[in-house]
C-alpha cells in the first residue's frame, strides 16, 4: 500500500482530512455520474473487443471514446474533452472505418474475429486488471480529488502552460507529425509502385500464354 | 673461375634451372626445354672440369659458416676427393642424356614442365650430396632426392601402382633415414663437427667411443636409399613411374647414394667389424635373392630394377671388403651400363606397346623395329653379365679381387668371414646374372609370332643418347681401370687371374644353359599359350604407351611382376622357386602381416573408440541440448500474439512480485 | 471525488484494451484497441492532474500537456498503423495478424510471383487501386 502513497506524499497531508470526510458509501452528485457514465465506457470498450461484427466493433469505439470525453469533462478537463471529441471521434474512427473498408472487412457477423489466442489473453489480461485494480484501490482509496473551484483543465489554463512550459515539446511534436505523414504517404506509394509492375507482368504473362 | 666456384655451380645450375622451369612453366612453355636441358648440360662441363683440375690429387676442401648453429656447427663445405669428382662427372652425365631422353619421352606430356624441374631438382639434390663435405647438408640433398623420387615415381598418378608405389617408395625409405638421422647426431656429437674430413680425423684418432652402434644405424639409411636386403622392397614397385625417371633415379644415382655415402665414411665402418659382418651378409642376400628375383620377373623393368638391386649388392660387398676404389668403380659402370638399359627399355616399351617379356616374346621382329635399342641393350647386357671386355667386367672382378685379396688374408681392414660371404655370393650372382640378362635378351628380341605393330622410327633425342651412354659401357672399365687407382686409394683394381676366369666361366655357363632351356622351351611352339597386353593407344607417346602399359599388366595376367607363361625359359631354371621369386620371395607379404596390419588394426581399434566411446559421450551431452532446443522451437510459432501474451504474463508476474516484494508481503 | 473511480476505470480500460490486442484476429481491430489502452491512459493523466493540480499546487498542468501529447501521438500511429496495415493486406491478401508467421520455423518464404498470380492475386491489385484512390 505504500507504492502509491510515496508518489503522493505531498498531497498526503491535506487529502488526509478531506478523505476522511468523505466515504464511498456516500457518493456525491458528480460521483454517480461519473459511474454511471463510466459504466457506459467500460460496457462500449468490452463490446468494442468482443464484437464479431468489425464495423460495430468501430461504432462502439465512438461510443466509449465519447463516454471517455464525458469524463474528461466531469474532471473539469474541457480542452481534453472537446480535443478528444475532435480527434478521436472525428477523425480516428473515420480512419479506421477507411481501414476496415480498403481491408474488405466483411460486413455482419465473422465468425473468425477472434483468434485461437483469446484464452490466453482473457487470463493475461484478468491477471492483469486484478493486479492493477488491487494496487490502485490499495493506494488510492482515501485520496480525494477537489472539483470546487476554477476548472482545471479550461481552455485558457492549458493553452498558458502548453505554450509556456511546454512549447519546446509541442514543436518538437509537430517534427513527429512531419514524419509520420511523410511516412504514410512512402509507406502507401511504395505499395503502390509495386502493385503498378506486378499488375503489368500478370497482363504480360497471361498475354503470353494466350 | 676457381675450382671452388666451379664446384658451386655444378649443384646449383640444375637447381636454378629447376625453380625457373617451375615457375615458367606455365607461362612460357617453349622455354621449358630449355631450361630442362641446358643448366644439366653446362653442370656436365663444369663437372667435368672440376674432375679434371682436381685431377686425382689432394681433396679440393673449402667451407663457410653462414651462422651459428648451436653446439655442433653446420658448416656450407665441399669435400671434393677422387671420388666426388667422377661420380659428379656420372651424374651429371646420366641426367643429362635423361634430360634430352625425356624431352623425347614425354613429348606430348601435359605435366611435363614440372617433372623436366623435379629431374633438375633432383639432379641438384644427387650433386649436393657428392660434393657436399658437411654430412647435415649431405642431409639436405640426401631428403629432397627422397621427395623428389616420391614425386616423379607417382608421375603416372592416374594409376593407382604408381600412386601406391610412390607412397611406399617414400614410408621405405624414410623407414631407413630415422636411423640414419640418429646415427649422423651420434657420429657428429662424438666427433664434435658434422665435417666429413674431421670426422675421419676422429676416427683415426680413435675418437669415436661407439662405432658399431653409428655405423648399424647409418646402414639402416643406406639400405632404404641404396635398396639393400631387407629395405629394398620399394625399388621394384618404383618402376611404375616413367622410364626415364627409373634411368635416373633408381638405377644411377639415388640408389648410389648410399653407397657413395659408405665410401665416403668407410673408415668408420672399418673401424667395427660386426659392422663390415653386417654389410657383408646384407650384400650377400641383397645379391642372391635379387639375381633369383630377376630371372622370374615378366615386366622387362622390374627385371632391371632388381638386377639394380643385386648390383648395388656388388657394391656393398666391395664396401664390406674394405675396398672403396671397387665399390665406386662399379657404381661409375654400373651407373652407365643401367642407364643405357632402362633407356633402351624404355624405348622397346614404347615400340612393342608393352612392359611385358612374355608378350614380347610373342612379337617377330621387334629388333628390327629398335635396332638401335637392341644393339646398345646388347651391348649393355654384355656389361651386365661381365663377359670381357665389357665395363662391367672390370668393375666386377675388382670387387670379386677386393674380395679374394681379403679371403687370403692380404688385408686387415675387412674380417675373413666378409670376404668369403662377398667371394661365393658374389660368383653364384654373377652366374645368375648373366642367365636374366640371357633370358632378357632372348625373351624381348628373339621372339617369334605375330609382327612386331610398326610405329615408325623412335624420336632422334630418345636414340642418340643410347649411343652416347653405349660408349662408357664398352669401354670404360677396360679404359679406365689402369687410371682410376690414383684418383682413389690406390689400391690395384687390374683383375686378378682366378676370378676372372672364374666369374667370366660362371657367367658363360649361365648364359649358356640359358640359352639352352630357351631352345627347349620355344621348341614346343605349337603348345605356346597366346599371351600378351597390348597398349590402346600405340600411337601415343612413349609415356603414354607406358602408363597404359603399366595399367595394363595386372588386369592381364593377374600380377604386376607375374606371367603365367609356360614357355620362358625362367620357369623352367628355378622350377619351384618360380612362383616365389616373382613375388620377391613374398618379403611384402612378410611386411604386410609384420607392419600393415598391424597399424591398421591399431586404426581401426582406434576408429571404434573414437565413434563408439568417444562420440557416445558427446552424443549423449548433445541430446539435453538439444530436446531444451526442440522444447524451444515448439514456442517459436510465428503468431505475434502469442509472443505478446507471454510477454505481457510475464510483466504481470513481475509487477505482482515487485509488489509483493515492496510491501513486504 | 475519490481518484479512485477515474483510477479504476482506467485501469479496466486498460486491460479491455490489452485484451483486444492479445485476442482480435483482424490487424485494424488490433489497432482500436491499443486505442483503448492509449485512451486509458490519457484518463490517468487527466485524473492525476485534476488531483495534483489543487493538492500539491501544481501548475505546470504536466498530466494534461502529456495526455493531449499522446493524443497526437495517437492521431500519427493509427496513420502510420493503417498505412502498414494496408501494405501488408495488399502483399498478402489478409489482415489476419495470426497469419502472418513468417517469423516461424520452418517456414517457406513466400514466392512474390505466386502470390501474384495465384488465388490472391485480384484482392490486392482491387485494394491497390482503392490505396491510390484514396491517396
Amino acid at each position: 500500500m505504500t507504492l502509491a502513497a510515496a508518489a503522493g506524499t505531498a498531497a498526503h497531508a491535506t487529502t488526509t482530512t478531506a478523505a476522511e470526510t468523505h466515504g464511498f458509501l456516500s457518493p456525491t452528485g458528480v460521483e454517480i455520474a461519473f459511474l454511471l457514465v463510466g459504466l457506459v465506457t467500460l460496457g462500449a470498450a468490452v463490446i468494442t473487443v468482443t464484437t464479431r461484427q468489425l464495423v460495430h466493433a468501430a461504432l462502439w469505439l465512438v461510443v466509449a471514446l465519447g463516454g471517455l470525453a464525458v469524463e474528461y469533462l466531469l474532471l473539469t478537463a474541457e480542452f481534453i474533452a472537446w480535443v478528444q471529441v475532435l480527434i478521436y471521434v472525428g477523425s480516428v474512427v473515420v480512419l479506421l472505418l477507411f481501414g476496415l473498408m480498403l481491408t474488405r472487412a466483411p460486413i455482419g457477423r465473422s465468425p473468425d474475429a477472434d483468434s485461437g489466442n483469446r484464452w490466453i489473453a482473457l487470463a493475461v489480461s484478468v491477471a492483469a486488471a486484478g493486479a492493477l485494480v488491487w494496487v490502485v484501490v490499495d493506494a488510492f482509496r482515501t485520496t480525494w480529488i477537489d472539483l470546487d473551484g476554477a476548472p482545471a483543465g479550461s481552455t485558457e489554463v492549458t493553452g498558458a502552460s502548453l505554450f509556456q512550459h511546454w512549447v519546446l515539446p509541442f514543436e518538437a511534436l509537430s517534427v513527429l507529425l512531419l514524419a509520420a505523414l511523410v511516412g504514410a504517404i512512402v509507406l502507401s506509394r511504395r505499395a503502390k509502385a509495386d502493385a503498378a509492375t506486378r499488375a503489368s507482368a500478370t497482363r504480360r504473362g497471361t498475354e503470353g500464354t494466350r | 673461375m676457381t675450382t671452388t666456384t666451379l664446384a658451386v655451380l655444378v649443384p646449383l645450375l640444375p637447381f636454378l634451372g629447376a625453380i625457373a622451369g617451375l615457375l615458367l612453366g606455365r607461362t612460357a612453355p617453349g622455354f621449358v626445354r630449355p631450361l630442362a636441358v641446358l643448366p644439366t648440360l653446362v653442370s656436365l662441363a663444369s663437372a667435368a672440369l672440376v674432375a679434371a683440375r682436381q685431377g686425382g690429387e689432394g681433396a679440393v676442401d673449402a667451407a663457410t659458416e653462414l651462422t651459428p648453429t648451436g653446439s655442433v656447427p653446420v658448416e656450407l663445405a665441399l669435400h671434393i676427393d677422387g671420388f666426388a669428382a667422377l661420380t659428379a662427372v656420372l651424374v651429371t652425365v646420366v641426367a643429362g642424356c635423361v634430360q634430352i631422353y625425356s624431352t623425347g619421352y614425354l613429348r606430348d606430356d601435359p605435366r611435363y614442365p614440372s617433372y623436366a624441374a623435379l629431374v633438375s631438382l633432383f639432379t641438384s639434390a644427387m650433386l649436393l650430396v657428392v660434393y657436399s663435405g658437411d654430412l647435415m647438408v649431405l642431409l639436405v640433398g640426401w631428403e629432397v632426392m627422397g621427395i623428389c623420387s616420391y614425386f616423379l615415381v607417382g608421375h603416372y598418378w592416374e594409376t593407382p601402382e604408381a600412386r601406391a608405389a610412390s607412397l611406399k617408395a617414400f614410408l621405405v625409405t624414410k623407414l631407413g633415414d630415422v636411423p640414419f638421422l640418429i646415427g649422423l647426431f651420434a657420429l657428429a656429437t662424438e666427433a664434435g663437427s658434422f665435417r666429413i674430413t674431421r670426422i675421419l680425423g676422429a676416427v683415426a684418432n680413435g675418437g669415436i667411443e661407439h662405432p658399431t652402434l653409428i655405423a648399424l644405424l647409418l646402414l639402416a639409411g643406406v639400405a632404404g636409399k641404396s635398396a639393400q636386403f631387407p629395405l629394398h622392397t620399394w625399388l621394384p614397385d618404383a618402376m611404375a613411374g616413367p622410364t626415364p625417371v627409373s634411368a635416373l633415379i633408381h638405377a644411377a644415382t639415388m640408389v648410389a647414394a648410399g653407397v657413395y655415402f659408405v665410401a665416403r665414411l668407410l673408415p668408420l665402418f672399418e673401424a667395427s667389424q660386426a659392422a663390415m659382418t653386417v654389410l657383408a651378409v646384407m650384400a650377400a642376400v641383397t645379391m642372391a635373392g635379387s639375381a633369383l628375383a630377376a630371372l622370374a620377373q615378366d615386366d622387362i623393368k622390374r627385371v632391371l630394377a632388381y638386377s639394380t638391386i643385386g648390383q648395388l649388392g656388388y657394391m656393398t660387398g666391395a664396401l664390406a671388403v674394405a675396398d672403396r676404389g671397387a665399390a665406386v668403380f662399379h657404381l661409375l659402370s654400373h651407373g652407365a651400363f643401367k642407364a643405357l638399359l632402362f633407356l633402351a627399355a624404355g624405348v622397346i616399351i614404347h615400340a612393342a606397346g608393352t612392359n611385358s617379356l612374355a608378350a614380347m616374346s610373342r612379337m617377330g621382329h621387334l629388333r628390327d623395329r629398335v635396332p638401335d635399342a637392341y644393339w646398345t641393350m646388347t651391348v649393355a647386357l654384355l656389361a651386365l653379365a661381365a663377359i670381357p671386355p665389357f665395363s662391367g667386367f672390370f668393375s666386377k672382378e675388382a670387387v670379386l679381387g677386393a674380395a679374394e685379396h681379403v679371403v687370403t688374408g692380404h688385408t686387415e681392414h675387412a674380417p675373413a668371414a666378409a670376404g668369403w660371404i662377398v667371394l661365393l655370393a658374389g660368383l653364384v650372382t654373377a652366374l645368375l646374372t648373366a642367365a636374366y640378362a640371357m633370358r632378357l635378351w632372348l625373351l624381348a628380341f628373339r621372339g617369334h609370332g605375330t609382327e612386331a605393330p610398326d610405329h615408325g622410327r623412335q624420336p632422334l633425342t630418345m636414340t642418340v643418347v643410347l649411343w652416347v651412354l653405349a660408349v662408357p659401357s664398352l669401354a670404360l672399365g677396360g679404359l679406365a681401370f689402369r687410371v682410376l687407382p690414383d684418383w682413389f686409394d690406390g689400391h690395384d683394381l687390374t683383375p686378378t687371374l682366378t676370378t676372372s676366369v672364374l666369374g667370366t666361366g660362371v657367367a658363360l655357363v649361365g648364359g649358356i644353359i640359358t640359352y639352352a632351356t630357351w631352345r627347349h622351351t620355344t621348341a614346343h611352339a605349337a603348345a605356346r599359350v597366346p599371351l600378351g597386353a597390348v597398349a590402346a593407344h600405340p600411337g601415343g607417346d612413349a609415356a603414354r604407351v607406358e602408363a597404359e602399359a603399366i595399367a595394363s599388366h595386372e588386369p592381364a595376367y593377374g600380377d604386376i611382376a607375374y606371367a603365367p607363361d609356360p614357355s620362358d625359359p625362367g620357369r623352367l631354371l628355378l622350377g619351384p622357386l618360380h612362383r616365389h621369386a616373382a613375388a620377391g620371395f613374398h618379403l611384402d607379404a612378410v611386411y604386410s602381416a609384420l607392419f600393415v596390419r598391424p597399424v591398421r588394426a591399431g586404426a581401426s581399434l582406434v576408429r571404434f573408440l573414437d565413434r563408439e566411446v568417444v562420440d557416445t559421450y558427446v552424443r549423449g551431452a548433445g541430446t539435453l541440448p538439444r530436446w531444451l532446443g526442440a522444447a524451444v522451437r515448439r514456442a517459436q510459432t510465428g503468431n505475434l500474439q502469442t509472443y505478446v501474451s507471454a510477454l505481457l504474463a510475464g510483466t504481470v508476474v513481475l509487477a505482482v512480485a515487485a509488489v509483493l516484494v515492496a510491501t513486504g508481503a | 471525488m475519490h481518484l479512485a473511480y477515474p483510477a479504476v476505470l482506467s485501469a479496466l480500460l486498460f486491460c479491455t484494451g490489452l485484451y483486444g490486442v492479445l485476442a482480435r484476429r483482424n490487424a485494424i481491430l488490433v489497432l482500436m484497441s491499443v486505442e483503448l489502452m492509449l485512451n486509458a491512459v490519457n484518463l490517468n493523466l487527466v485524473a492525476f492532474d485534476v488531483w495534483l493540480s489543487r493538492a500539491a499546487e501544481e501548475t505546470l498542468h504536466s498530466g494534461q500537456a502529456l495526455a493531449l501529447f499522446t493524443i497526437a501521438i495517437a492521431a500519427a500511429e493509427i496513420g502510420i498503423g493503417l498505412a502498414i496495415v494496408l501494405a501488408v493486406y495488399r502483399n498478402r491478401g489478409t489482415s489476419d495478424i495470426d497469419r502472418l508467421r513468417d517469423t516461424a520455423e520452418g517456414h517457406e518464404p513466400d514466392d512474390p510471383d505466386s502470390d501474384a498470380t495465384g488465388r490472391e492475386a485480384p484482392a490486392p491489385r482491387a485494394a491497390g487501386e482503392k490505396a491510390e484512390a484514396t491517396a
